[in-house]
This record gives C-alpha cells, sequence and structure tokens, in this order.
C-alpha cells in the first residue's frame, strides 16, 4: 500500500470520529455516530496492517485477540453502576499503551533523538504513566477497593508539586541531552508515583472531575505519541479526545463552583464534619402520606442523587413514576451534572431503568419550573439540593448550583439517615416547614410508596 | 521529526482540538457517558502506533513492549465501541409522546 493511499485512508478515518462526535449530539443519531466511528477505527486498522513497515504478524495477531477476549466482556457485561469503574480502566489501559509505545520508542531512537521529539515522547511518556496509575488508583476508588476518603498529610502538595517538577525536570534534561538514557527509567517512575499521589488525595465527590481530567490526559498522551511517530490520525484522535476529557472536567467544575486547583489541591470532604451540627428537629413522614401526597399533585419533579444508585432504587423509582403518570401526575427529574460518580451516570442509570429521556431535565431546564411544582421527591441527594449554597457565604458549597427543590410547594426527603452528604455539612432544607422526611433505604421506601399507591382507588384521569 | 512537521503537526493539535471543543460543546449532558466511553474508543486509535511498533521487527524489546501496547489498546477499541452503543441502546422516548411536548424537544435537548 502506498503511502499516499495510506494518508488518505487515516484523512477518512479521522473525518469518521469527528462526525462520530457530531452525531452524538442527540439520542436519535447517536448510534450512528458510533457505527461510524468503528467504521473509522476499522479502516485505520486494516490500512495499518497491509502497511509495508509491519513485518512481522504473529506477537500482532496474538494480542488483537487477546484485546478482543478481554474488551468484550468488559463492553457487554459490565454493569451501568460499574461503567465509572470500567471508564477508569480503560483510562489506564489507554494511557499504558501510549507511555509503553514512548517508551519502546526512545530506546530505540535515542541517539538520534531530536529536541522536538524527545520533548513529544517525554510529555507522552510523563502523561500515559501518570495517567496509568492515577487511573488505576481512580478504579480502585472507584469499585471499593481503595479506600474512598482522600488520603492527605501535612505537606502534601509541596511534595506533589516537587515530584511533578522533578519529572519536568528529567524531561529538559533529555530534550537537552537525549544519550543520558539512564534519566528514562527516571522519568517513568516519576510519572508512576505521581499520578498515585495525584489520584489518592481525591475524595468521592470530586471522582467526576478526576476521571474527566485523566479522560483528557489520556487523550494528550495518545496525541504526543502522534508528534513522536509523525502520525496525523493519532494527533487529531488525542486532540478530540484531550479537548472533550477538559471540556468535560470544566463542566464538572462549574457544576461544584470549584476550580481545578482547588479540585487537585484542595482536598473537598476530607475534613469530615465541619463546624457542629446541632439537633433539629425535622418533620418525619411515611410511605403512606407520601403516596397520598403524589397522588394529588399535577407536577412532581424527583430528584434522584449518588445515594439512589447506590440503593439501587432507580428501577422502583421508575416504578413509582409510571404509576403516578397513568394517574395523570406529571413526573420530571432533575439531574444534577455531579448526580452520579462521572458525568452523565445518572441518565444512564435511568435509562436503563427505562425512563424515557424526555423526561429527564438539566439544571437549567428545569430550575424555572419548580415553583411550579406541587411535590419535589429527593432521593438518595443531598449536597446539591442544599439552599445553602445560595445564599450562606461561609459555606464550603457556596455557589455551587442546585436543584431548587426549596422553591416547590412541598419536599419529601428520602434519606437513610441523618448523616450529611460529600461535602459533611447539614443541610437546612432538611429543617424547612414543607420537608417531610421518609427515612429508611430508598428502594425499600419507594417500593412501599409504590404499593400504597396501587392500592388507591381508581381516578377519573382527564385526558391530556 | 523536521521542523516543518512539527509546525505542521501543531497546526493539526490545534485545530482538531479546536473542533474537539465545538463538537463536543453540543452534546447535551444526558449523553456524557456515552461521549466519555466514545472518545475512550476513538483515543485507543493509539492502536495503530502500536501495531507498527510490535510489528516492526526492531528486536524483542520492541515487539514485547508492542504487543503488550496492542493488547492494552485493542481492548479499549472493543470494550469502548461496545459499551456506548449498548448505553445508546437504552435511550429512548415516552412511548406515547403527547404532541405540545414533542415541539418543545429539540430546544431542551439542546441545553
Amino acid at each position: 500500500m502506498s503511502s499516499l493511499v495510506l494518508g488518505l485512508v487515516y484523512l477518512v478515518s479521522a473525518a469518521c470520529f469527528v462526525l462520530a462526535l457530531k452525531w452524538l449530539s442527540h439520542p436519535t443519531t447517536a448510534r450512528r455516530g458510533v457505527k461510524t466511528g468503528e467504521i473509522g477505527m476499522l479502516l485505520a486498522i486494516i490500512a495499518t496492517l497491509l502497511n509495508q513497515q509491519i513485518i512481522e504478524y504473529r506477537w500482532i495477531l496474538i494480542a488483537l485477540v487477546l484485546g478482543s477476549i478481554v474488551g468484550t466482556p468488559l463492553g457487554l457485561l459490565v454493569p451501568m453502576t460499574a461503567v465509572p469503574q470500567r471508564t477508569a480502566l480503560s483510562h489506564s489501559f489507554g494511557a499504558l499503551a501510549a507511555g509503553l509505545v514512548g517508551t519502546a520508542e526512545f530506546y530505540l531512537q535515542k541517539p538520534d533523538l531530536g529536541g522536538v521529539t524527545m520533548t513529544a515522547l517525554g510529555l507522552e511518556v510523563l502523561l500515559g504513566y501518570l495517567t496509568f496509575t492515577g487511573s488505576l488508583i481512580a478504579f480502585g476508588k472507584l469499585q471499593g477497593v481503595v479506600r474512598d476518603r482522600p488520603f492527605v498529610y501535612r505537606g502534601q502538595n509541596l511534595l506533589n508539586l516537587s515530584i511533578l517538577a522533578a519529572g519536568l525536570v528529567v524531561v529538559g534534561l533529555l530534550v537537552a541531552d537525549p544519550g543520558r538514557s539512564t534519566l528514562f527509567p527516571v522519568l517513568i517512575a516519576v510519572a508512576l508515583v505521581f499520578g498515585v499521589m495525584l489520584v489518592i488525595r481525591i475524595g468521592g465527590a470530586d471522582m467526576p472531575t478526576v476521571i474527566s481530567l485523566l479522560n483528557s490526559y489520556a487523550g494528550l498522551s495518545a496525541s504526543m505519541m502522534g508528534f513522536v511517530l509523525g502520525n496525523e490520525l493519532l494527533i487529531i484522535a488525542g486532540a478530540l479526545d484531550g479537548s472533550s476529557g477538559l471540556l468535560l472536567s470544566i463542566i464538572m467544575c462549574r457544576a461544584m463552583n470549584r476550580s481545578f486547583a482547588n479540585v487537585l489541591f484542595g482536598g473537598f470532604g476530607a475534613k469530615g464534619t465541619l463546624g457542629q451540627i446541632e439537633e433539629r428537629a425535622v418533620r418525619s413522614t411515611s410511605p403512606e402520606e407520601t403516596a397520598f401526597l403524589l397522588d394529588g399533585a399535577r407536577l412532581v419533579v424527583v430528584v434522584p442523587g449518588y445515594g439512589a444508585a447506590a440503593a439501587q432504587a432507580q428501577h422502583k423509582i421508575r416504578e413509582l413514576s409510571d404509576i403516578l403518570m397513568a394517574r395523570g401526575v406529571e413526573v420530571r427529574f432533575a439531574i444534577h451534572p455531579v448526580a452520579g460518580r462521572m458525568p452523565g451516570h445518572m441518565n444512564v442509570l435511568l435509562a436503563e431503568a427505562n425512563v424515557p429521556y424526555d423526561q429527564m431535565f438539566d439544571l437549567e431546564a428545569i430550575n424555572p419550573e419548580l415553583p411550579q411544582a406541587d411535590v419535589a421527591l429527593v432521593v438518595g441527594a443531598n449536597d446539591v439540593v442544599n439552599p445553602v449554597a445560595r445564599h450562606d457565604q461561609r459555606s464550603p458549597i457556596y455557589g455551587m448550583p442546585i436543584v431548587d427543590v426549596d422553591q416547590a410547594r412541598s419536599t419529601i426527603v428520602v434519606k437513610r439517615s441523618m448523616r450529611s452528604g460529600f461535602a459533611g455539612i447539614d443541610n437546612e432544607l432538611f429543617y424547612l416547614d414543607k420537608t417531610q422526611m421518609l427515612f429508611g433505604d430508598a428502594k425499600q421506601v419507594i417500593g412501599q410508596v409504590v404499593d400504597e399507591l396501587s392500592k388507591l382507588p381508581a381516578k377519573e384521569v382527564a385526558p391530556a | 521529526m523536521t521542523q516543518e512537521q512539527l509546525e505542521v503537526g501543531l497546526y493539526i493539535f490545534v485545530l482538531a482540538s479546536f473542533l474537539g471543543f465545538a463538537v463536543v460543546t453540543r452534546i447535551p449532558g444526558l449523553l456524557h457517558t456515552p461521549l466519555m466511553s466514545l472518545t475512550n474508543a476513538i483515543s485507543a486509535i493509539s492502536l495503530v502506533g502500536s501495531l507498527i511498533l510490535a510489528g516492526s521487527g526492531e528486536g524483542t524489546v520492541a515487539t514485547v513492549l508492542g504487543a503488550v501496547a496492542v493488547f492494552a489498546s485493542m481492548t479499549n477499541v472493543v470494550s469502548g465501541f461496545l459499551i456506548t452503543d449498548r448505553m445508546l441502546k437504552m435511550f429512548h422516548r415516552r412511548s406515547a409522546p403527547k404532541k405540545p411536548r414533542r415541539s418543545r424537544q429539540p430546544e431542551e435537548m439542546a441545553r
């Protein structure tokens, strides 16, 4: 295959990737996007394999087959609740590939590596290995293998920054003289250690941001690989992934009103309980009363949080929504950007439970509707519905966009206990006069509400 | 890499990043998880670099590191595309959409 044809095929596959992302902008065209991406990938793989540069096929074929064997269950069998873990794992795989290719290229070309190539290679290796270990730690935290609470100690930021600086110095020394090959393993070690240090200090609430940031790094390292190998397709695909990850992390930061520096160096949720929580009276309610209240409503806004997903309550919530809709009550779901463990996670969990996507609303769409809502039903969400974020400047979550459930005529909060959320602060919502607490396991309690509703006599439903 | 190649490469990198921002900005929060798994699969294009390395016949180190890299990227290619499609299959509209709501839909999705 001539290099012109190869170049053109790569160009087509780059175009496929751009179209894939373009079509992902709407659920009706999204699957076409995936198909297009697959075609782009297939073209690139076939063209590469037919390329005359490849003279040895045995190990390639073995690796391709093994990769498919491991990848298939990871794609088909992983439960939707575990998608964040899978994503972290795949970031680490992608980054590992970049790191390994960079390592091999260094040893193959080392005496005559130009300054430019060495810079790209240095960054590829640094980003690759730090994303590899960082994502493995993120995987561990999400999977519950590694402690979820942030691991913080004195002087941590100074130490982390020193490690990063050391890594950059080593890259600089290698750029100045690529012949110093003894420094290369040092670079790898520094990157591996930095990845661990960076992520162990991150708590569960910040996972959506960190996972997006690691996504961005994995893309950037692939892009750097493109610079090292002089391959434009890699540069483009890596840049697409890198910019997408960066954009998602910006969205996540905004959703928590925090800066990157604050996420990476702040240790959110590390301090445990802030201030003292005074014993105040809350009103509690029963599934039966809740059923009556919901049945009498015209508009119910459900706010599911990570707690709902953890309790596997999404199917019961959908049953509740179905039975209410059948009784003429309009039900809408309000989804905060950080409701799950990664961007958009809650939407996927609800979609899996058969909630139609036109029933799911983001913050900007639902907040203007809340004053018209008769009942806001909060299930397993806490900080994202805390009105303190709007008015108390001393609060750590001040300025964070929230779902304005306190604007609804009444609010029911389903919660296991009075424990505070990730931010470790008390929730003012619980003490409002219009708020009633429905204590218990979300799945079980919602199930009881559904049972109560189905016991009610049939209602004359006006045609919509 | 020559200076000229670097220049072209940087142009491509910067323009592709802008393109990425422009395209991804239009994807609603509803689909951010499939977005991440799809970009994950796409950036597993590092498979191309891994294949070239593993097949180069430049000695054991290149073959072994290359083959491991091929394995890692191929895993991402397969699992990334499969899980993205699996998630997207689950997204559906209300079975009997009410007429007034249908007209509002595109506007809501754009946010």
